[in-house]
């Protein structure tokens, strides 16, 4: 398969426009996001503008890919095309927002939090990383036991 | 319910949202790719050659995105409150947890909303509710 040299433009600059929403945003602040999880405290909505924000902007440009059977460039999508609800998709996502609030780390910020040298940020993305390590360890020995 | 007016941002936030959602958009339209953090890292633990210099590239912006702040802005110091053991299990619980539920706040929330992707709001209302859950119990569950 073909790759476009441009492509690799976009996914660089992808990755910088994306760090430094989420660091303009406040994503990258536990106590913003601790504080906009904590509806029973001091509530400090800011957030959802976050996420309302991304969301409207993606809306157009999705279902422009929807439509689509390539990329501008040609080349084939990768787009997740499952609409089952499992318990795997629940459970994962509880799990997910129990560690969250926890400490107030979700993966994008932690990864940039630790190019910004936070060490609380490191040890948690290590942890994170033993985490999803620990998933591909289980979702092999559950391939080979079912072989 | 009280709102925190001091600490309200919506401005930064509205923007930083749709810087967000433009890299989301960008990865969708010019490489076919759902920009979710814990799904292109997760990738590179698996031992396929064709997925990694994609994902390392992106990785790399992502990384690179403070120093490029810094250059034209104050770049914000976090406080962190959480301590050494809790930082570990919450990386854990968030490492396995976004694997098993293929996705996070990027994939599900952003990526998986816009797409109208019926997984994606079930997994980012089953998100927020534990988010939610988690910090009542934290501050004023076991007072």
């Amino acid at each position: 398969m073909q790759q476009h040299p441009a492509q690799y433009g976009v996914l660089f600059l992808g990755g910088v426009v994306f760090g430094i929403g989420l660091i303009l945003s406040g994503m990258t602040d536990p106590t913003k996001v601790l504080a906009f999880l904590d509806l029973a405290g001091p509530w400090d909505p800011s957030l959802a503008f976050v996420m309302g924000g991304a969301v409207v902007v993606g809306l157009v440009p999705f279902a422009i890919v929807r439509r689509r059977t390539s990329t501008l460039f040609g080349t084939p999508l990768h787009l997740p095309n499952r609409r089952d609800i499992d318990r795997r998709l629940v459970l994962g996502s509880l799990t997910f927002g129990a560690g969250w609030g926890l400490a107030g780390f979700c993966p994008g910020p932690a990864l940039v939090s630790v190019a910004m040298l936070v060490p609380e940020a490191a040890i948690f993305t290590a942890a994170m990383l033993a985490g999803m390590l620990l998933f591909e360890v289980l979702e092999r020995l559950k391939r080979r036991r079912s072989n | 319910m009280t709102i925190d007016w001091i600490h309200f941002t919506p401005g930064p936030a509205l923007a930083g949202g749709i810087l967000l959602g433009l890299a989301a958009a960008a990865l969708a339209l010019a490489y076919g790719r759902v920009l979710g953090i814990s799904g292109i890292i997760g990738g590179l633990l698996r031992p396929e050659r064709a997925e990694v210099a994609w994902r390392l590239t992106f990785l790399l912006g992502l990384l690179l995105s403070p120093a490029l702040y810094v250059a034209v802005a104050t770049l914000p110091i976090p406080v962190i409150q959480a301590d050494t053991p809790t930082l570990i299990i919450a990386g854990l619980l968030v490492g396995l947890g976004t694997r098993y539920g293929a996705g996070c706040t990027s994939g599900h929330g952003v990526c998986g909303l816009a797409r109208r992707s019926p997984r994606s709001l079930v997994a980012t209302l089953t998100i927020m509710a534990a988010g939610f859950i988690t910090v009542f119990l934290l501050r004023h569950g076991f007072a």
